[in-house]
This record gives structure tokens, C-alpha cells and sequence, in this order.
């Protein structure tokens, strides 16, 4: 129990110093001088900045899933050599439905059907049944729904990361939370009204063929001739307040662009915004305006037309300029959404906040204060109580705090406002230790048991509890860390850490120096 | 030098004859402090209710106008603010409670913050926004459920440890303690209608940890005492167990008691409400150690009996306790 090989010792300060020496970078900085290497991190709570959560629409994903669905059963069908013909395809709760014309064919539709229904990933994304001899029937698997969501998340994330770092924004934190939603951080930001309006826009962009036939008065009522739609247009535009019918098939999408920028208008110094297609963009849209030349058509964005101009002559240099009434900061805004991508499916703010930056500078300091006369006040107290042993414990009170700060920098974790109160709690709990143990030695030593003896089974009879004790903690840190979300996560993870380094300190460390002492003092008595 | 001794040597305080009286007060507390909880409620912050939250401090008066404060926010058409000063007197929080046309509606819901933002922002030109912060209220009721989950998580998990580590007895023993800490402190949330929120249950859980610090020391002692003296009347032992290990007991209690009023008195103001609730917490959990997880194995039913067979899986987890690898 008291026998400290010089390898064990050596390797104990060892230990002990390499997280000691990690935790000065941080010291060091708030003490306002600069040593290189890794800090920890201060959490939004303290440095100041915006977080928001964001909720993407699932249900979008499963209705643009299923609209994409019957483009493709309808195109395989008929490319089908020779041609399987089908009557009225439906699509309601999420399936599709149609019905062979030719009976026969069941078997040779279901092969061409296979790929699509099986999908290119591993797991299958449709349940194709045929019901009453030739009607088919297509259910989106959960697994399938699942994985597409997925997708769309990940894609996503990405879209909002490039667009929050065109902002210019430093450190920005992006990360996916559960299956729908994504949470930015964005550290110094103190108004998150730009990155809200920037991160709310879809950008899903599209050029529709404007459907000249449809009659005002339907299109004011909302009907739409047959294969056509009606879109409203955007606010803020000339026309606003009004809708207009557009063709639903044989636009293009404004998904393959190389470049977009903000510029204006060389006719009426308006702003614009201009795009650069892609070489497979740029020939799709040159076809469709040489096929078009002379007929209106609407550029829409996210469900809203912008303007529905005369295609003119046919842009064959697959460049286009957009022009919406805009702002300038509104088509800059546009061109950063359309450079970064579309999001394949809408994100709404579900949670957001702010936090200035005086009101976590005073956070800090006051925290840092708490935490000063708290440890002196213990220090003290420990010290008074158990003489020579208390120092001890108070040594490794103080290399607790510095380990514990160490470890943070090392894993890089966030401190933040609730992380500050674990701290403080940490230094209280962690004497908790050395006073079984101290106490326990004063039992021993009352009993009449000589000193090393006493030491001995201190440390011995004590360790039990300590160990049951913080098994405890570490369940209910962990429950804490599952469960929290932000600050409250920061305050488990001090606590797990402040868990492992104070036994480690307060257990390890104060035997190796009572052992060290006995050994070489061979005290008779220890006050205690 | 003479050392500090806190609880004089050869203490010996009957503590378990007063159980039955001590127990009916425990009772009767656990049983207020639910009944409180529903009946009066608990005034749940916008983690919880879902809502909006601004932290304002005026940085040119000394005391903030709350009275005119209210009125221009009250007149924006949202319902009635709830405005408390934070902190200092020149802080204050505003909490509003989501109307029900905006509840569902994000964007609704966010051009009411800017809107009220703006209505202080003009009225008051010292105002100065340190936090803002709006809570869906599809977010906040999956917030209150996970929370509630994680409470009654812990609970039983680690009630589970210990029947693990000692006997069913000892784990039940553990759950009354930890439902009577946590019963009361939400009773006093509840009482004092301070704001409850997701800080808050994280200061219950770190209560939960370390109230069974408390219990754990207490029960270690009993096993160990049970296996000495195999004669010793339950009661007995108990008490003698109890006072064994007061003098630990008041020590940590103190230590951590000292650090938790330094962060109360002087620490972030923000933190005052977690702090209050892990202070209450560890005078309700010190006290449930001894008079709630204690006497339970009276009634339970423990004796020495529980420990002879087990000593052999008791000396293994022993050598793993000491962490001699």
C-alpha cells in the first residue's frame, strides 16, 4: 500500500506535470501572456456570440422523394423497349400508384422497376406490390425514408458551413443534433439577424416556362390549365400580391451553377445577381431559351417568381443574370446562397440565442473570483484541520485544479457559465477524499495503532467509499452529459474530468507523499 | 499546533431514536413538496415552457425603470411580460411566455423578439442586450421530457449500483434518500417560484451525485461494522456507524458548503438560481443520509447475515476500489 517504486513515482509526476504544463497556455492567457498551445475553449455563454438551432422539414423530404419517385417510374416505363404503357399514376399518403394498360407486362414492368425501387445504396428504398392483377403500388420504406433524410441533413450541413463561412465569420461551430436539426455557433456574432435570414433561404432556384394559355381569372382563383402550376410572386417584387402559371415540366434548375455574384444592372443600376452554369447547365439552358426564344419565362426562387422576363434571343454562354428587386445586401445574400447550393429541404429557427460579450467577461470574472476565496477558505480549513496530511491534500487540491484545466485544453473542451460552477463544486467535493481517508487515520490512530499502521488502513478502509462515491458521481455526470444539451453538457464533461483527477490527486498522489515521508521521517506520532 | 476538531472525539448522538418522528417530518415534507409542485406549480423558464428571454442592463441608471419597462413591453400586443431584476439592480430579465398564434410559427415567434428588442432598444437608449434567447415550443417540451427522463434515470441507476455493491436493502434505502432530495428541492423551487430551468436540473443531478456521497460513506460503514460486530443490535450499530463517520460528514459538508457560498455571494449572478438549488441540495441530502437512507434498513430488515456469504465478492471489488493494478 505505502511501497512507491522509483519507476511508480517517477511516472506518477510524470503524469502529473504533463497536464500541469497543458493547462498553461490556458493560464497564460488569462493572465494575459501568450504560450503557445491548445486552450480550452470558452462556450458561447462566456465568450458571447449567437447560437441558433435550426429544424429541417422533413416532410419535404419525403414529398420531393416521392415527386422525384414518379419522374422516374414514368421515364423508365417509357423508355422501356418496347414502351410499357400506363393509365393515371397517382400519388397519395406518400405512395404511388398506377395501373398497367397492358396486363401482360406485370412481370417486365417489375423488372424495370427494380433498380429504382431497390436504390443505389444498400438499403431498399421502395415496397413494390401489385394488387389486382396489374395495379402497382409503391410504399417508400422507413429505412429508405430514413437514409434520405439523412442525406439531406448531411448535405445540408454543409450547405449552412459554407455559407456562414462566406460570411467571414471566425470559428463558426456547425454540428449535427439528433436526426433533424442542425445547432451554429457563431462566437462574437451579437446580432444573428443576417445569419438568420441567410441560413432561412432554401435558394432553391428554377427557370419554368411561364404558361401563356392559362386565363387571368383562373390563374387569380388559383386554377392551373392541366401540367401547369400557379406560383405567387415574391414579396417586394412589382408584382407582388399576384400569381401567374407556370409549365411544371421542362424547366430547368438552377442547381449547376459554377459562380454567382452580387452586381448591378448596367440599364437602371439596380442590383442582380449573376450566375455561371456549369457546362451541362449552360447547354440545358441555352436549349431551353433557343426553343423558347419569344416566350415568357419565370425565374423562381424557393416557390417565389422574382420576374418572368421575354426570352429575348437564345444565352448560349451560360451566363444569366437574375434581377428581383433587390437590394444590395439582399443579392449579395442571394449569391452567397446559390455559390454554397440550394439546401435540399427548408430550415425554420426552433431555438436561438445571444449572449453579449460583457455579460460573459463578467461571468468570468466573477466565476474566477468565486473560485479564489472558495479554494483559499477550503485551503485554509483543510490545513487547520488535519496539519501536516491537510497540506498534502491542499497540494494536491491546487494540482487538481491545474490538471483538471490541463486535460480540458488537452480534449479541447468548452468551458462555459454551468462548466465555471462545476469547477468551483470540484475543488469542494475533491478534499472529500483526503478527509475519509485523514478521518479514518484518526480513528486508526485512537484505536492505538502506530502510525504506518494507521496510514496504512486509512487509506486502505477509506478507498472503498471513495471509489462507490464516484462511481456515483460518474453515473450521474454521464445521465447529465446524455440528456443536457450546451452549457449543461459543459458543466457534465468538468465534472467527469474533475472526477478522474481528483482521485487521482487526492488518492495517488497524497499516499505516494505520505509514504515518502514515513519512509524517511519514521514518525512515532502524526498529529492528525 | 493544535489541530481543528470540528465533532469532538467519542461523539455519540443517538440519532435513530428520534427516527420515527424524523421520518414523519420527512414524510410529510416529500408529500408537501409533491403536492406543491402540482398544485402551485413550478414557474418553468423558457427552456422548459418555450418563450422568450431577454437579459437587459442599463448602462446609465443606477436602478433599472421596471415599471416603465413593463409598460412598453406590455404595450406591444404580446401578453403580459414577467420582469425580474437579475442580479444587479440595473439588470433585469424579461420573460415571455409564447402567445398561441406565434407558438407554432418560427418566424412569427422571431419577429417578436425583434420587435420587443427594438420597442427597449428606442424607449430606453442605455439599454444594453446581454442575452437573448427564444425557445420554440416544440424544442422546450422535448427539453422538459429528456430532463425528466435523466432525472429518473440517475435515480435508478445508481440506486441499482448500490444494490449491486451492497444489498436491495441498501438500494432502496438509496432511493428514498435521493427522492426525498429531489422531491424537496423542486417543492422549494416551487415554494419560491424561482425560475426552474435546464440549469437547474443539471444542479439536481450534481445533487443526486453528491448526496449519495453521504449515503455511500454511511452504508460503507454499516457493511464494515455489520461484518465486526456480528451481536450488535441493528439500532446500535447504525448509530455508532452514523457517529463514526460524522466527523467526515461535517467536514465535506462544510468544505463544499464554503465553496457553493463563495459562488452564491460572489460569483456570475446568472449562476445564483443552479447554486442555490446544489446549496439547498446538499443540506437536504446531508440530512436524508442519515435519517432517511440510515434507518429505512431498520424497517428493511439487514442484518449481518446479508454480508457473510457476499465477503469474497466484497474483498474482490475491495482490491478494484483501491485501484491496485
Amino acid at each position: 500500500m505505502l511501497d512507491f517504486p522509483t519507476w511508480k513515482r517517477a511516472w506518477l509526476w510524470f503524469l502529473t506535470l504533463a497536464a500541469v504544463a497543458a493547462a498553461l497556455p490556458t493560464l497564460g492567457s488569462l493572465a494575459g501572456v501568450g504560450i503557445p498551445g491548445p486552450q480550452v475553449n470558452l462556450g458561447l455563454d462566456l465568450a458571447g456570440g449567437s447560437q441558433i438551432l435550426l429544424e429541417a422539414n422533413t416532410k419535404q423530404v419525403a414529398r420531393q422523394r416521392l415527386e422525384s419517385m414518379e419522374e422516374d417510374v414514368r421515364r423508365v416505363l417509357r423508355q422501356a423497349s418496347p414502351a410499357i404503357r400506363i393509365g393515371d399514376l397517382s400519388s397519395s399518403n406518400g405512395r404511388i400508384s398506377f395501373l398497367l394498360d397492358n396486363p401482360t407486362q406485370v412481370d417486365r414492368a417489375r423488372e424495370e422497376l427494380l433498380p429504382l425501387v431497390n436504390g443505389s445504396g444498400p438499403v431498399r428504398e421502395w415496397n413494390l406490390e401489385v394488387v389486382d392483377g396489374s395495379r402497382f403500388v409503391l410504399t417508400p420504406t422507413k429505412n429508405g425514408l430514413d437514409q434520405a433524410v439523412s442525406n439531406a441533413m448531411d448535405t445540408a450541413t454543409e450547405v449552412v458551413r459554407k455559407r456562414i463561412d462566406a460570411l467571414g465569420t471566425r470559428e463558426p461551430t456547425i454540428i449535427r443534433e439528433g436526426d433533424t436539426r442542425i445547432s451554429v455557433q457563431v462566437p462574437g456574432l451579437s446580432d444573428p439577424e443576417a445569419l438568420k435570414s441567410l441560413l432561412g433561404q432554401t435558394a432553391k432556384l428554377e427557370f419554368k416556362l411561364v404558361d401563356t394559355t392559362a386565363l387571368q381569372s383562373d390563374v387569380a382563383q388559383g386554377i392551373a390549365p392541366p401540367g401547369s402550376e400557379i406560383v405567387p410572386y415574391a414579396p417586394g417584387t412589382p408584382l407582388a400580391g399576384t400569381s401567374i402559371a407556370v409549365k411544371r415540366l421542362g424547366g430547368i434548375r438552377g442547381d449547376s451553377l459554377t459562380n454567382a455574384q452580387q452586381s448591378f444592372d448596367q440599364r437602371n443600376n439596380q442590383a442582380v445577381v449573376d450566375i455561371t452554369f456549369d457546362q451541362a447547365g449552360g447547354k440545358k439552358f441555352a436549349d431551353l431559351t433557343a426553343q423558347n426564344v419569344g416566350k415568357p419565362f419565370a425565374i423562381i426562387l424557393d416557390g417565389q417568381v422574382l420576374s418572368a422576363p421575354n426570352i429575348n434571343e437564345p444565352i448560349l454562354g451560360g451566363k444569366a443574370q437574375i434581377s428581383g428587386s433587390f437590394t444590395t445586401e439582399s443579392a449579395n445574400q442571394l449569391a452567397i446562397s446559390l455559390r454554397s447550393g440550394a439546401l435540399p429541404v427548408d430550415l425554420t429557427v426552433v431555438q436561438q440565442g445571444t449572449v453579449g460579450p460583457e455579460l460573459g467577461a463578467d461571468s468570468i470574472r466573477k466565476g474566477l473570483l468565486a473560485m479564489g476565496v472558495g479554494s483559499a477558505a477550503v485551503l485554509l480549513l483543510i490545513g487547520f484541520t488535519y496539519g501536516r496530511l491537510g497540506i498534502y491534500a491542499n497540494i494536491a487540491l491546487v494540482l487538481n485544479v491545474l490538471m483538471l484545466l490541463g486535460v480540458m485544453a488537452v480534449f479541447k473542451t468548452t468551458l462555459t457559465l454551468p462548466g465555471i460552477a462545476g469547477f468551483v463544486l470540484t475543488i469542494g467535493a475533491a478534499v472529500d477524499a483526503n478527509v475519509l481517508i485523514n478521518e479514518r487515520i484518526r480513528e486508526e490512530r485512537k484505536r492505538g495503532r502506530r502510525v504506518v499502521a494507521a496510514v496504512e488502513a486509512g487509506y486502505k478502509e477509506a478507498s472503498r467509499a471513495i471509489f462507490d462515491a464516484n462511481i456515483t458521481n460518474v453515473i450521474a455526470a454521464v445521465l447529465l452529459f446524455a440528456f443536457g444539451s450546451g452549457p449543461v453538457r459543459g458543466f457534465a464533461i468538468v465534472l467527469m474530468i474533475g472526477i478522474v483527477t481528483s482521485v487521482f490527486t487526492a488518492v495517488t498522489l497524497t499516499r505516494m507523499w505520505v509514504a515518502g515521508w514515513l519512509r524517511k521521517a519514521r514518525p512515532s506520532d502524526l498529529a492528525v | 499546533m493544535r489541530l481543528l476538531k470540528l465533532v469532538p472525539d467519542d461523539t455519540n448522538i443517538h440519532f435513530l431514536k428520534w427516527r420515527v418522528p424524523f421520518y414523519s417530518v420527512s414524510a410529510f415534507l416529500i408529500i408537501a413538496s409533491i403536492a406543491l409542485v402540482f398544485i402551485k406549480g413550478l414557474n418553468l423558464g423558457v427552456d422548459f415552457v418555450g418563450g422568450q428571454q431577454i437579459l437587459v442592463t442599463f448602462t446609465q441608471t443606477k436602478e433599472a425603470p421596471v415599471a416603465e419597462l413593463r409598460e412598453q413591453v406590455a404595450g406591444l400586443g404580446y401578453g403580459e411580460p414577467v420582469i425580474q431584476i437579475a442580479g444587479n439592480k440595473n439588470e433585469v430579465s424579461i420573460r415571455f411566455p409564447l402567445p398561441e398564434d406565434v407558438a407554432d410559427n418560427p418566424a412569427a415567434s422571431d419577429a417578436m423578439t425583434t420587435n420587443v428588442v427594438n420597442a427597449i432598444k428606442s424607449e430606453f437608449k442605455d439599454a444594453r442586450i446581454d442575452d437573448l434567447s427564444s425557445v420554440s415550443g416544440k424544442v422546450s417540451g422535448e427539453l422538459f421530457t429528456t430532463a425528466m427522463y435523466a432525472l429518473g434515470f440517475a435515480m435508478l441507476a445508481i440506486s441499482i449500483y448500490i444494490w449491486v455493491r451492497f444489498e436491495w436493502q441498501f438500494g432502496v434505502g438509496a432511493l428514498f434518500a435521493l427522492v426525498h432530495d429531489v422531491s424537496l428541492t423542486m417543492g422549494m423551487f416551487a415554494l419560491f417560484q424561482i425560475e426552474f430551468d435546464l440549469k437547474i436540473v443539471a444542479a439536481i443531478l450534481t445533487i443526486i451525485g453528491y448526496s449519495l456521497n453521504d449515503t455511500i460513506v454511511v452504508y460503507d460503514r454499516i457493511r464494515e461494522n455489520m461484518k465486526k460486530y456480528r451481536k450488535m443490535q441493528l439500532p446500535e450499530l447504525l448509530d455508532l456507524s452514523v457517529n463514526e463517520t460524522l466527523a467526515r460528514t461535517v467536514m465535506t459538508s462544510l468544505t463544499i458548503l464554503v465553496v457553493l457560498l463563495a459562488l452564491l455571494l460572489i460569483g456570475p449572478a446568472s449562476l445564483f438560481g443552479f447554486t442555490a438549488a446544489i446549496t439547498l441540495g446538499i443540506f437536504v441530502g446531508t440530512y436524508s443520509s442519515v435519517y432517511m437512507a440510515a434507518p429505512i434498513l431498520i424497517w428493511l430488515g439487514v442484518d449481518s447475515h446479508s454480508f457473510v456469504p457476499e465477503e469474497d465478492a466484497g474483498d474482490k471489488a475491495d482490491k478494484l476500489a483501491r485501484g491496485e493494478v
